[in-house]
């Protein structure tokens, strides 16, 4: 299939961006996505012009590193999957693809598709991790957790830290991020003794770096690629209530 | 040359560990604080070692070229983690670990390495879960286990088929709360360039920082490689896009020996290649062999007819369905080794049975599981897989079998380490899939995740202490020393070299290239011939690299292509060595498979007279290598031909 791509460059965080259109032919439809990306940028070293940068890594839908804005939607056109996982049997012949990068002030734009998230790293340092020390364990049998709650926590850990989330809400709220690790966690005996402080915690940071709030569209729940559930959020907003007033 | 020995401690195999801790050296806490750690790479052995590092009081700094450490490859691994916890009371042991992944790396690894990965698993389990990793669990809230290629015994554990994500995230945790703590330093979208020597020791590496371009130079006492492995080098594998070998190829090219790399790892169960553009293959995760039944069609003329979309795998009687694992295999059956697996594959597809429109596809049937345990028990277990697959190849494999085929996967060659983990560079540690020590010739199922979390929790901060009691006396050296300077500015020549080239083709065109000659030449099926066409094809091809390569953009910028460039110029010659060794190699064993030793009845034909060896290679200039022999020699077992009969 022959398609046209507008797809944002931008040069570094400081200079100003624009949409660029360029052409591709003959496209397979059993070609993903990023190799369609590809194929692109071949075209373009050709030309001897600089290729379009953009994330992307295990190119397998866990690792969470690619992003992009496909028509309106984080991940593109297509449910419970990630970019890398798209393929262009989505797409038909003659249609014209925008491609955006992750659009939040938290997620500066580090070149073209490209966004510095570490904005996520920096809440997970706050307290999204269970504080043992190597070595200072028990035998892992005798936690004994019900299969129900492993199963939610799971769940909610499934989460690979993508950012759609974030770039799908009109807020740029991360609550589905934040709500799943704390969620992933309180489902387990072994996170609860500093569930209050990790909550509280890692609600300040998410606040002080600039994400919004959620006003309950679940914009994020419909674009996560890995189906977190919103219940997480209210997971989360419960945790934090009783936080704050025990 | 350098020294090989092993430094294998003394005593008893079941005792040498145990030996080793009540007497090495430590370091007390006042002077961890003055110690720096280099660590590079944010997998299960680099994530896990730097937060164990940083929990004990060392300086430790952190190097990945992701966005985040949680991007790190260690996070596709779908299957599972062993370990010896005998839970299932289905008769395993320490020991029995030990053995079946010794038999299972066709004897040629490390008796004693081997023996201590087996001893530390269980701890490695009550460490996770102490973490809170979200392992599948029974109805009465214990542990569940399933199996994995290459045991009688079921003894892996797993969180869905999301294993390694669930924990690297435990990993990365740790990693985390160490940074907050101040005591580890992350340096994200750094790539490490090259290592420092200062009087014959590892005292720091030059990165750089792929954001601004720009050349940084960091000192550590120690520096530990956690970089994973090579399979690139064959362009199409299951590995992320940028795994690479270059930390590798650099401390190589350093004086550290590179061990075994011929050894490498086809999965016999991955997506087929669907077409000329692709850019990596997916795996299938190994714990589908335990409800998925391996087949190709009994007549040639049914194989055709699938091939061409005339007849559908559902039409074909059980009776003329050929599961020629089980059929060669009875004992172990669908859940043999993988090299066995793979090498089956393609003798099937190779004699025409193969079930795809290129043959190069057996089916993975799971119609007898659904009917047996029903839809939802299968979904349950593999549901995450079965989406991915469907989502890549639009077929939906509750219905039709999934179609499958071998591809690269893990490398079981690395940096040649002694039994602490240090390379023949002192103060060089190497952790993870990056080093050679633990899977011989071939690696077990749910073994990677394994020793990626020994090395990195429950040996590197024992060994590491070891050597950086000799080191409390060096303060920190500054990094305006002229071996900072001349490491920095040789790394700059080659960058400028590559960006000077002004040729016309592509990093990614060279790199397939590369790919194809690895695949056909060096991949599941080797011979003395294609060896040497390989290294003569390798050799021009990398002359044609250094001529006509193109790179866009500037050496001083987030620039993808001088990345990539920079990590296919490593390949261009490690693909060699790769070749190199697999020719000096005179047998079969595990993953290497040289058509001219094997049985009648086509299995491999291990030499041990001649090659119970591991071959250390050494840099000698370009193009240039010599080959040393780590000599091994099993005390504890019985070396026997490798029989999953």
């Amino acid at each position: 299939m022959d398609l046209t791509l507008k797809i944002w460059r931008q040069k570094d965080a400081k200079s100003k961006g624009k949409f660029v259109t360029y052409h591709v032919k003959d496209i397979s439809p059993t070609c993903s996505f990023l190799e369609m990306l590809d194929i692109l940028n071949e075209q373009l070293i050709q030309k001897n012009e600089e290729p379009v940068t953009f994330d992307h890594d295990c190119r397998e839908g866990i690792c969470g590193m690619c992003s992009l804005y496909i028509n309106g939607r984080p991940h593109g056109p297509d449910d419970a999957i990630t970019t890398c996982q798209l393929h262009m049997r989505k797409f038909k012949d003659g249609d014209t693809i925008v491609i955006e990068p992750w659009r939040a002030r938290p997620f500066p734009v580090i070149k073209d598709l490209m966004v510095d998230r570490s904005a996520f790293d920096k809440i997970i340092q706050e307290g999204g991790y269970i504080s043992v020390n190597t070595g200072a364990f028990t035998e892992a049998n005798s936690i004994l957790i019900s299969k129900e709650d492993a199963d939610l926590s799971m769940d909610a850990a499934a989460c690979i830290g993508c950012g759609a989330c974030v770039a799908a809400c009109k807020n740029a709220s991360a609550m589905l991020f934040v709500g799943a690790k704390i969620s992933h966690l309180a489902m387990l005996p072994q996170g609860a003794p500093e569930a209050k402080r990790r909550v509280l915690k890692m609600v300040a940071k998410m606040d002080e770096l600039g994400f919004g709030n959620c006003t309950n569209t679940y914009a994020c729940e419909a674009e996560c690629p890995k189906l977190i559930k919103r219940s997480n959020i209210a997971r989360l907003n419960r945790q934090f209530l009783t936080a704050k007033v025990s | 040359m350098a020294d090989l020995n092993p430094k294998i401690p003394q005593g008893p195999l079941s005792q040498k560990w145990s030996h080793y801790k009540d007497h090495q050296n430590l370091v007390n806490p006042s002077n961890k604080r003055k110690l720096d750690i280099i660590v590079v790479g944010t997998g299960l052995a680099g994530a896990s070692a730097a937060a164990s590092l940083g929990e004990l009081g060392f300086n430790v700094k952190i190097f990945c070229y992701q966005d985040s450490p949680r991007r790190a490859h260690s996070i596709a691994a779908q299957g599972g983690i062993n370990a010896a916890k005998n839970y299932p009371n289905d008769g395993d042991t320490i020991y029995r670990l030990f053995y079946d992944t010794i038999k299972g790396g066709d004897y040629r690894s490390r008796e004693a390495n081997v023996y201590r990965l087996a001893e530390v698993s269980n701890a490695i389990i009550d460490q996770c879960v102490a973490q809170g990793v979200p392992f599948a669990r029974e109805y009465n809230g214990t542990l569940e286990n399933r199996s994995f290629g290459g045991a009688q015994v079921s003894r892996t554990f797993y969180a869905r088929g999301q294993t390694g994500q669930q924990l690297l995230l435990g990993a990365y945790g740790s990693l985390s709360r160490q940074i907050k703590a101040g005591t580890v330093t992350l340096y994200n979208r750094h790539e490490m360039m090259d290592l420092v020597i200062i009087d014959g020791k590892a005292r720091g590496i030059i990165a750089r920082n792929l954001i601004t371009g720009q050349l940084e130079r960091y000192f550590g006492h120690a520096v530990v490689l956690a970089t994973g492995g090579y399979g690139n080098v064959f362009y199409l594998s299951t590995n992320a896009m940028g795994s690479n070998v270059s930390a590798c190829w650099q401390v190589f090219k350093k004086g550290a020996y590179f061990a075994n790399p011929c050894f490498t790892q086809i999965h016999p169960t991955c997506i087929p290649v669907h077409g000329d553009y692709q850019s990596k293959l997916t795996l299938m995760s190994e714990s589908l062999r335990n409800d998925g039944r391996i087949w190709v069609p009994k007549k040639k003329e049914d194989a055709q007819k699938v091939r061409e979309g005339k007849l559908k795998a559902r039409d074909i009687p059980e009776e003329d369905r050929d599961y020629y694992l089980e059929r060669r295999y009875p004992a172990y059956g669908n859940l043999v080794p993988r090299d066995v697996a793979s090498r089956a594959a393609k003798e099937r597809c190779d004699a025409g049975y193969g079930v795809n429109e290129t043959g190069l596809a057996v089916f993975l049937d799971f119609e007898e599981s659904i009917k047996r345990l029903g839809k939802n028990v299968i979904e349950e277990r593999y549901g995450n897989l079965f989406q991915m697959y469907e989502k890549i190849v639009d077929e939906n494999p509750y219905e039709n079998p999934m179609m499958i085929y071998p591809a690269v996967h893990y490398t079981m060659g690395g940096i040649w380490v002694d039994y602490e983990l240090m390379s023949t560079i002192p103060g060089l540690f190497v952790a993870g899939e990056a080093n050679y020590s633990d899977h011989g010739a071939n690696r077990l199922g749910a073994s990677a995740l394994m020793q990626g979390l020994a090395d990195g929790y429950f040996i590197l901060p024992y060994t590491l202490q070891n050597y950086l009691a000799s080191e409390i006396k060096v303060p920190r050296i500054p990094t305006d020393r002229p071996e900072f300077t001349e490491a920095e500015n040789g790394v700059r020549n080659r960058l400028e070299k590559l960006m000077n080239i002004k040729g016309s083709l592509s990093v990614d065109h060279f790199h397939k290239e590369l790919g194809k000659i690895m695949w056909e030449n060096v991949g599941m099926g080797r011979n003395e011939q294609n060896l040497r066409k390989a290294i003569e094809r390798i050799r021009s091809l990398r002359e044609d690299f250094w001529k006509n390569l193109c790179i866009t953009g500037s050496i001083n910028d987030l620039n993808t292509e001088l990345e990539k460039a920079n990590r296919v110029a490593d390949f261009l010659e490690l693909g060699e060595l790769i070749a190199l060794d697999a020719l000096q190699r005179n047998e079969s064993c595990g993953g290497h498979f040289r058509e001219e030793y094997q049985t009648k009845e086509g299995e491999c034909l291990r030499n041990d007279q001649d090659y119970k060896y591991v071959a250390a290679w050494e840099f000698k200039g370009s193009g240039q290598f010599e080959v040393h022999k780590e000599p091994l020699q099993y005390e504890e077992i019985e070396v026997k031909q490798r029989v999953y009969k």
